[in-house]
């Protein structure tokens, strides 16, 4: 492990995946001038996704560092790169119908997500804060834009605006703690920090503890952990429900790989943070369901319930140790599906002239679309966490973890919580299902695109319910690195 | 060997995916057909299994199939897997067998219902989550399938979802068993901390060694577990949901409501006996919550006139009687009785649901009477029925109860509290039963005319049914004859491979007191039965005989229809004066405690979490300052508790 | 270096005060610029002070400010947007989304 120390190494290939979605975003710009990107940006994107996943799956049995120590590749690094990859090439599909049916299709939008995506790998593909936060900023800048992309709605300009000023706020504080960390460590490299901690910790305490605290709150702030998380709701309801699926997952579970590098290895011997962390879980789960109890949209709701769910991933960071951190892995990995799945069924039935994805629009459905209707309530059992589908799993790997820490309260706390959340997961099932409507349920036509994102979703999260192990098993291997 | 345990819960599941998935595209006949078969199917497959693990020596009496590891990584290793022992086979022979006449049953009754084939898809999956449940290896799997039981009842329940109140009814349900599975997970939990494996054999094997006889987390352990099968088995105070369920269709509250579901809770503590056995302070919070139960919901049971929900709270009652069994240590008994209910509830429900259909939909028993002479299959069965569930000798409800009673009474864990509440309940229970025989198919015929024109006997797939369950309710019992009666308990020697290891730790077997006492166990039993038919006698008293004097009456007034009903209510207040004390208690307990408190209390919680929504919500202003002023704040506070602490 | 250090803290709270009090947008927009560049006067001076033979403070700062300066961009266009569609640029007019 003294790579990282050499001197100035380019590789190229270490960056393969980024380069290419960076390639791809790039001629779609370019072909904006000959007015044909319109057919061809989707197109375009997908490919550059395609050859991304190649090209990062390739690096799974690679463990090297390059560019100075600022690139590493380990299967840490790996695992993630896929996960926004599939979510981003979920979006895209979904995103071409949605755009459509609302006469905001442009091209931009799929670079916009491309680089979005390329600065997630970033973010995860280091072990240098310098490179988290320019990963961070990458991802983030593009994600204003594509909150208020629908420029004609008020709400989407709403969204915009406020995911950019509660974003670069964060930015500020999360700044300010990697400066602090820095001046107590004299790097930003984590591996020193590991390796110097002890002297670190002794020697410039409050900085950092400052510096930990600010990177708690910046971060907390990406995956929505109360209470830095006052602008979910307002954003997610806002911006068009494709970006919402996005935002609800990748950012998040960037945010995650952030937070794990630095606190579940980084800074894993600064054992005051634990109590911080169980705080903040309890209050995010908490304050997430008892606000979701009473949404009357579901988009609203389901933002709601993504904090919830946030909340449940940080037990994970108060617990500490491999088998929480490769539970919350498994998780991410599971939620990224159902919940991409979800919002997928409310972007469909939005397509629908004047619907503003209120519950009350979705009573009849189950008569229109039976099949829709029983993969949505997939989708919602598993949010709430129902055998045997992924969402159980999830919760039940990450509270046995949990039980295992000795942290019980948490735990009995997290399965309270997720009882809760029941209550509004079944409002949806139960609408769709047994509510009245008058006259006829007006239909919502499936494109091929969003066809295939909800097959791969609701098989995955059934699949992956019925077949944990290996993906447990991946989830184990990659927090391996961190050894 | 044991190659084919698969198949059993297999089958329900492909009649499941055939119904479900061609829903609307199927005719009715095939629809019936697929899911007959595939219960019927498992049923030979079960009796298949049966007989092969008879053959075997008693102490090799265990069979288990691995289909594959489910979760085979290092310290976590869950299979999916199979085990199938003496406790196993009885559960799944009475699932797929009153399943299976239960589906036969449907044929008939849902014969004009527009959603016939998603009944049958969901009886399917029901049919195939609970052989899960009881053939499962391990916490796990049984969880899944305990899981996927609530889901289907919870369809089931509001099957005919345009009414409202069934909708409700189911919502409540399922909400009302989350809070139990919410117990079940942590207790879960708790094992596998200890234990490190949630696999039965082993499980069972460590207790001893993992836990302290009598320490905190085991018995801790067993009381969570136990909140999960109070929830699924509707005892006090989860019992609520059960009595609304009875909106669903009535062959599902026989299958699902009365004869397996609701055992879950009974069957899960009885697979766990190692571990109640070390936690005796858990084994007599579950005698006490099972015995209280059924005197409670039988003193509701009394003042009830919804001929279904009469049965819901018999259901409730008699379930609290297997857990006051589990709870004195008598295991055997418990899944005794679980058997014998399970062959006379689901009779007295399909039974019912024969009359609601003579009747055209009636439900309200005061607007019955005098029906023996239109449907006489149905009254006889449903005679049967309630001699069986009032403990009549030689009937099998006789055997199942008695045996509870003595070992309530004798075992080691009982006392004559236990015994006197059990006798008071079993009184109680004769009683209502009997009012509802009599006020159905006895007496005046209190219905319109336009009704009466109708009746009918039902069609031959619900009464045929109905016959082979009259005799198993009678001849059910046969396999368990005390051994007081000189004759070898089978039932209780058969399940004696799954209790022994637990008795081994108790100093005093629970079965070695029953044998000394041969005299007062003759005593007790004889007791019993003359107040038990002193019981029937005062019900034939109160509703035969008086209604009889009422049709003479209601001759010389020339047929006075209003008169009729006006002495009928006479009749009802002089009922009222003779019974008052447990009139005046069972209505306190009905419309105070169970409506008022326990309703109260349920709702107050969605009302309180609704409240402090409202109140959180402020909060969200959708001001961007006030969103920053917010986080800041919270900076401050992380800082400032890191720093200071 | 207890200067620099003062200097930066002050400067990141009237950023931090400003972000809370401003209605305007470009208020706002500002009052995000001084919390950066609090950050970056911290790593300028830490590097001088501390960094020893490393420049990566300084390198810090650099990625720091032209990363503001996109961030800038975009966030100036997307008030222009509001400015445009909801004829102002006050920051509390803009929730129509709450509770």
């Amino acid at each position: 492990m003294t790579d990282y120390v050499s001197t100035l190494s380019i590789d190229i290939g270490l960056i393969g995946p980024e380069l290419a979605l960076l390639i791809a975003a790039a001629v779609i710009l370019l072909l904006i001038f000959t007015r044909k990107a319109d057919r061809f940006a989707t197109a375009i994107g997908l490919i550059g996704l395609v050859v991304s996943m190649v090209l990062t799956v390739r690096q799974w049995d690679v463990k090297v560092g390059g560019f100075s120590g600022m690139v590493t590749v380990d299967q840490f690094a790996v695992l993630f790169k896929l996960l926004f990859a599939v979510a981003s090439g979920l979006t895209l599909l979904l995103a071409e119908r949605y755009f459509h049916a609302k006469h905001i299709a442009r091209p931009e939008f799929t670079a916009l997500l491309l680089v979005s995506t390329m600065g997630m790998m970033v973010m995860a593909g280091t072990t240098d804060l310098i490179v988290i936060f320019l990963g961070l900023e990458i991802m983030s800048v593009p994600l204003y834009v594509m909150a208020g992309f629908n420029r004609r709605s008020l709400e989407s300009n709403e969204s915009g605006i406020k995911y950019f000023i509660m974003g670069a706020f964060a930015t500020g504080f999360l700044l300010m703690g990697i400066a602090l960390i820095y001046g107590a460590s004299e790097t930003t490299d984590l591996r020193r920090i590991v390796t110097d901690f002890s002297y670190i910790a002794t020697n410039a305490k409050l900085f950092l503890f400052t510096g930990a605290a600010l990177m708690m709150v910046g971060f907390g702030f990406k995956v929505g952990a109360v209470p830095f998380h006052s602008w979910i709701p307002d954003v997610y309801q806002g911006a068009p429900t494709p970006v919402t699926a996005f935002f609800s997952v990748a950012p998040k579970a960037a945010g995650f790989a952030a937070l794990l590098r630095i606190f579940a290895y980084g800074l894993k011997d600064l054992g005051a943070l634990s109590d911080v962390w169980w705080i903040l879980a309890v209050l995010t789960m908490t304050v997430g369901n008892i606000l979701a109890l009473r949404q009357e949209n579901v988009k609203r709701m389901l933002a709601y319930s993504s904090i919830a769910h946030a909340g449940y991933m940080l037990v994970a960071l108060a617990v500490g140790g491999a088998d929480a951190a490769s539970a919350v892995i498994f998780y991410l990995i599971g939620y990224t599906l159902f919940n991409l799945g979800g919002f997928t069924v409310v972007a469909l039935l939005e397509t629908r002239a004047g619907s503003r994805a209120d519950f009350s629009e979705m009573a009849g459905l189950s008569k229109a679309h039976p099949y829709l209707t029983a993969t949505l309530a997939l989708f919602m059992f598993s949010l709430s966490g129902f055998p045997p589908t992924v969402g159980f799993f999830g919760k039940f790997y990450l509270f046995s973890a949990a039980v295992k820490g000795g942290f019980i309260w948490l735990t009995v706390i997290g399965v309270m919580n997720s009882f809760v959340s029941v209550y509004y997961y079944l409002r949806v099932v139960k609408v769709s299902y047994f509510d009245q409507i008058e006259g006829r349920f007006v239909p919502a036509p499936l494109s091929a695109g969003v066809l295939f994102v909800l097959i791969v979703t609701a098989v995955g999260t059934l699949g992956f319910g019925l077949f944990p192990d290996n993906v447990l098993e991946i989830a184990r291997r990659a927090i391996q690195a961190f050894a | 060997m044991a190659d084919y345990l698969f198949l059993i819960p297999l089958l329900p599941l492909i009649g499941f995916l055939i119904n479900g998935l061609l829903i609307g595209r199927l005719p009715k006949p095939v629809i019936s057909l697929v899911g007959c078969l595939s219960v019927g199917g498992a049923l030979l497959l079960a009796l298949l299994a049966f007989f092969e693990l008879k053959g075997l020596p008693v102490e090799a009496r265990v069979m288990q199939q691995v289909l594959f590891a489910w979760i085979p990584s290092g310290s976590f290793h869950v299979d999916i897997a199979f085990l199938l022992d003496p406790l196993s086979a009885v559960m799944i022979l009475v699932v797929t067998g009153v399943g299976f006449l239960i589906h036969v049953y449907s044929v008939g009754y849902m014969h004009h219902d527009e959603g016939y084939g998603r009944y049958f898809a969901y009886l399917n999956l029901f049919t195939f989550s609970m052989l899960m449940l009881v053939l499962a290896n391990n916490f796990l799997l049984m969880f899944v399938g305990w899981e996927g039981v609530g889901l289907c009842s919870y369809l089931l329940i509001g099957f005919w979802f345009e009414k409202k109140s069934a909708s409700d009814a189911g919502k409540k349900a399922f909400i009302v068993n989350r809070i139990g599975d919410f117990g079940f997970l942590l207790g879960m939990f708790i094992i596998f901390w200890q234990v490190g494996s949630l696999d039965f054999a082993t499980v069972m094997e460590k207790a001893p060694t993992a836990f302290s006889f009598g320490g905190g987390l085991i018995t801790a352990a067993c009381l969570l577990l136990f909140v999960g099968a109070i929830g699924k088995s509707a005892q006090i105070p989860l019992f609520v949901w059960l009595p609304d369920a009875m909106e669903g269709p009535t062959p599902v509250s026989a299958l699902i409501h009365a004869a397996t579901m609701v055992t879950a809770g009974v069957y899960m503590v009885v697979r766990s006996n190692v571990l109640y056995m070390m936690a005796p302070d858990a084994l007599l919070v579950v005698a006490i919550i099972g015995a209280a139960t059924a005197l409670f919901a039988a003193t509701i049971g009394l003042v009830q006139n919804d001929i279904k929900r009469v049965l819901a709270y018999s259901t409730v009652s008699q379930l609290g009687y297997m857990f006051l069994a589990c709870g004195v240590a008598a295991f055997s008994a418990g899944i005794f009785h679980l058997m014998t209910h399970a062959f006379f509830k689901a009779l007295l429900f399909l039974g019912a649901g024969s009359v609601i259909h003579a009747m055209s939909g009636e439900q309200d028993i005061r607007k019955m009477g005098g029906l023996r002479k239109y449907i006489r299959i149905t009254y006889l069965t449903f005679l049967l029925a309630t001699l069986a569930i009032a403990g009549i000798p030689g009937m099998s409800g006789f055997f199942s109860k008695d045996e509870i009673l003595w070992q309530a009474f004798s075992s080691g864990h009982g006392s004559p509290i236990f015994w006197a509440i059990g006798l008071v309940t079993a009184l109680l229970t004769t009683f209502y039963m009997f009012r509802l025989v009599y006020l159905t198919f006895h007496g005046t015929e209190r219905m319109d005319t336009e009704t009466k024109h109708h009746l009918h006997e039902s069609p031959r797939s619900m009464t045929v049914p109905l016959m082979i369950l009259g005799v198993l309710s009678v001849v059910g019992g046969w396999v368990g004859l005390p051994a007081v009666f000189g004759a070898t308990n089978y039932f209780e020697h058969w399940l004696d491979p799954v209790t022994a290891k637990g008795s081994e730790l108790v100093s005093e077997s629970v079965h070695a007191s029953g044998g000394g006492n041969a005299g007062l166990e003759m005593t007790l039993m004889f007791v019993t039965v003359l107040l038990v038919i002193g019981a029937w006698m005062l019900a034939r008293y109160m509703y035969v005989r008086h209604t009889e004097t009422a049709t003479r009456v209601r001759e010389k007034a020339g047929g006075l229809y209003t008169v009729l009903l006006n002495k009928y209510y006479i009749d009802e207040i002089y009922g009222f004066l003779i019974v008052r004390p447990f009139v005046g208690l069972s209505t306190f307990f009905w419309k105070i405690i169970d409506v008022l408190v326990i309703d109260g209390f349920v709702n107050g919680l969605a009302r309180l979490g609704a409240l402090s929504s409202d109140l959180l919500r402020f909060v969200q202003t959708g001001r961007v300052r006030s969103y920053a002023t917010l986080f800041a704040a919270g900076v401050v506070l992380v800082i400032g508790f890191l720093i200071l602490r | 270096m207890v200067y620099y250090l003062a200097l930066a803290a002050l400067l990141f709270a009237i950023g931090l005060f400003g972000v809370m009090t401003r209605r305007n947008a470009i208020g706002i927009l500002m009052s995000l610029e001084l919390m950066f560049n609090a950050a970056n006067i911290n790593f300028v001076a830490f590097n001088q002070y501390l960094g020893g033979n490393g420049m990566a403070g300084q390198l810090f700062a650099l990625f720091v400010v032209v990363v503001a300066a996109a961030e800038a961009t975009v966030g100036l266009a997307i008030v222009l947007l509001i400015y445009r569609n909801w004829r102002g640029v006050d920051a509390d007019n803009v929730s129509i989304m709450k509770w």
